[in-house]
């Protein structure tokens, strides 16, 4: 009874079917080899982005706004249903990390493989852009700085896109 | 008694959303905001006076975007105004139909053809995508660009031979290249026009020494991204002189504001140069597009 309390609670708050070593809390994945470069842009040379974003605190606000209105917004929230977001948000973190010259490594797969078959359309490519900039927005950080990061992201629309 | 009227520039460039959703009520949100761009006085998607290589609209390649644009320009001896509508299918191809009155108001009477005579002419514009993406391709120098057609009517035949046209219609070609230089908040355009357009057709085509042929000419705008919804630039166009009235090269100076996705505003200073012997023709000009 005990256990099935436990289980039950651990539905309740999303618990991985088959967790992944590494990350308890996030489903497993199929084996692939972790590298930066699959991140898709090279970093920032410096610090300077990385302290416009305000280090990791202001990019983990930035992410889980992104991926908060992402979820709530009907136009889109259904791509993201059925897929684990806690790695989700863990993987963006890093990916930004990376790019803003925080010195993170990037641990996800490359933008090709993990947008495969998710059937996601130029639309929707620059609906989730809209809410990066509302995320950003709310962290204060300033449009020019806004506009180079979204520089490194715009071109894995080729990669994100179906078509 | 040669009115060098003209076609003023307008609306003025903006990437800034000048307005108009996708007509797909199911994907309501198209291109980013600051793509959109404005409604040339001839009707082309792209800044006042210069046609850009963007489509009309906020469809992406999955829909269908459409836009209406009506801009009034105040100059001290002329009036001019234009209006029309453009659809933008799948990001792909733009269809536009603009109509410009230039109304010479009491500077007609001392031209000589009376107190407020009007030239008028329908710009009907076509425009293909050919390659590249202005916004996406951000890791690439290279840029949008476009194949263009304005086919001009002015249907003032008697005036136009008067002042030694040639044609009272004519088609303009264009090939136009657009960037968007996200890391710097900035947007150029330039393209290159081949056409017999006096004062951009309002006053007839080809000159009267057999200046029928085809002149290239220039157009370019660079704007600033101020912030999302704001866009501040400026533009230059080249233009022929086949009708030997010193006709002037343009420029204007222009704030584009978006006031939603569905509406944008362009308030600006053109410099129109000597119109028909009256110089120093500036002034402020108001562009207004909303989107549907
Ligand atoms: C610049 C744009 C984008 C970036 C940088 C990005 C980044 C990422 C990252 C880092 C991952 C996780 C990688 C991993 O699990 O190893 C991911 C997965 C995912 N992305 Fe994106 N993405 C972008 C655009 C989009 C768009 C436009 C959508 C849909 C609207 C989308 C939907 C998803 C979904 C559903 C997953 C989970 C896939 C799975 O778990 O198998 N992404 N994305």
């Amino acid at each position: 009874m005990f256990t099935a309390l436990i289980a039950a609670v651990a539905l309740a708050a999303g618990a991985p079917e088959t967790p992944n070593p590494q990350h308890p809390n996030e489903e497993a994945v199929d084996p692939y080899v972790p590298s930066d470069a699959n991140a898709g842009a090279a970093p920032f040379a410096g610090d300077a982005m990385w302290r416009a974003f305000h280090g990791q605190p202001g990019v983990d606000r930035v992410v889980d706004g992104m991926v908060d209105r992402s979820l709530a917004d009907p136009r889109i929230k259904e791509i993201f249903e059925s897929h684990d977001m806690v790695r989700l948000r863990r993987t963006l973190k890093e990916q930004f990390c990376y790019i803003l010259g925080g010195g993170c490594a990037y641990s996800g797969r490359d933008m090709k493989s993990v947008h495969k078959d998710l059937g996601v359309q130029r639309t929707d490519f620059n609906i989730l852009v809209e809410h990066l900039q509302s995320a950003m927005e709310d962290e204060k950080i300033s449009f020019r700085d806004q506009n180079r990061f979204l520089a490194k992201l715009a071109p894995m629309q080729r990669d994100a896109v179906e078509r | 008694m040669r009115p060098r009227c003209i076609a003023l520039l307008v609306g003025v460039a903006s990437l800034l959303g000048a307005g108009s959703a996708s007509a797909d009520d199911l994907r309501p949100s198209g291109k980013l905001l600051l793509t959109g761009g404005v409604t040339t006085v001839e009707g082309s998607g792209g800044g006042g006076l210069s046609s850009w290589a963007t489509i009309t609209g906020y469809a992406t390649r999955d829909g269908v975007g459409a836009n209406v644009h009506a801009t009034r320009v105040e100059l001290p001896d002329y009036q001019f105004r234009a209006y029309g509508a453009a659809v933008g299918l799948f990001d792909r191809i733009e269809l536009s139909y603009t109509r410009q009155d230039f109304n010479t108001q009491g500077t007609g009477a001392k031209l000589g053809l009376g107190r407020g005579f009007t030239f008028h002419q329908d710009v009907v514009g076509v425009k293909v995508k050919v390659l590249g993406d202005a916004v996406y391709d951000q890791d690439t120098w290279v840029p949008q660009v476009a194949v263009g057609a304005q086919y001009k009517n002015a249907a003032k035949a008697p005036i136009v031979a008067a002042l030694g046209g040639q044609d009272d219609d004519g088609i303009d070609y264009y090939v136009s290249a657009t960037k968007v230089l996200l890391a710097q908040s900035m947007v150029v355009s330039g393209a290159v026009r081949a056409t017999k357009a006096n004062q951009t057709g309002l006053l007839g085509f080809g000159g009267p020494g057999g200046e029928d042929d085809y002149s290239l000419q220039f157009e370019g705008s660079a704007g600033l991204l101020l912030s999302k919804r704001l866009l501040v630039g400026g533009e230059y166009r080249s233009k022929p002189n086949n009708l030997g009235l010193k006709e002037d090269d343009w420029w204007d100076l222009f704030a584009a504001y978006a006031v939603s996705k569905n509406l944008s505003v362009t308030a600006g200073y053109a410099d129109l140069g000597t119109i028909a012997t009256f110089k120093g023709q500036r002034g402020l000009y108001l562009s207004l597009q909303a989107g549907f």
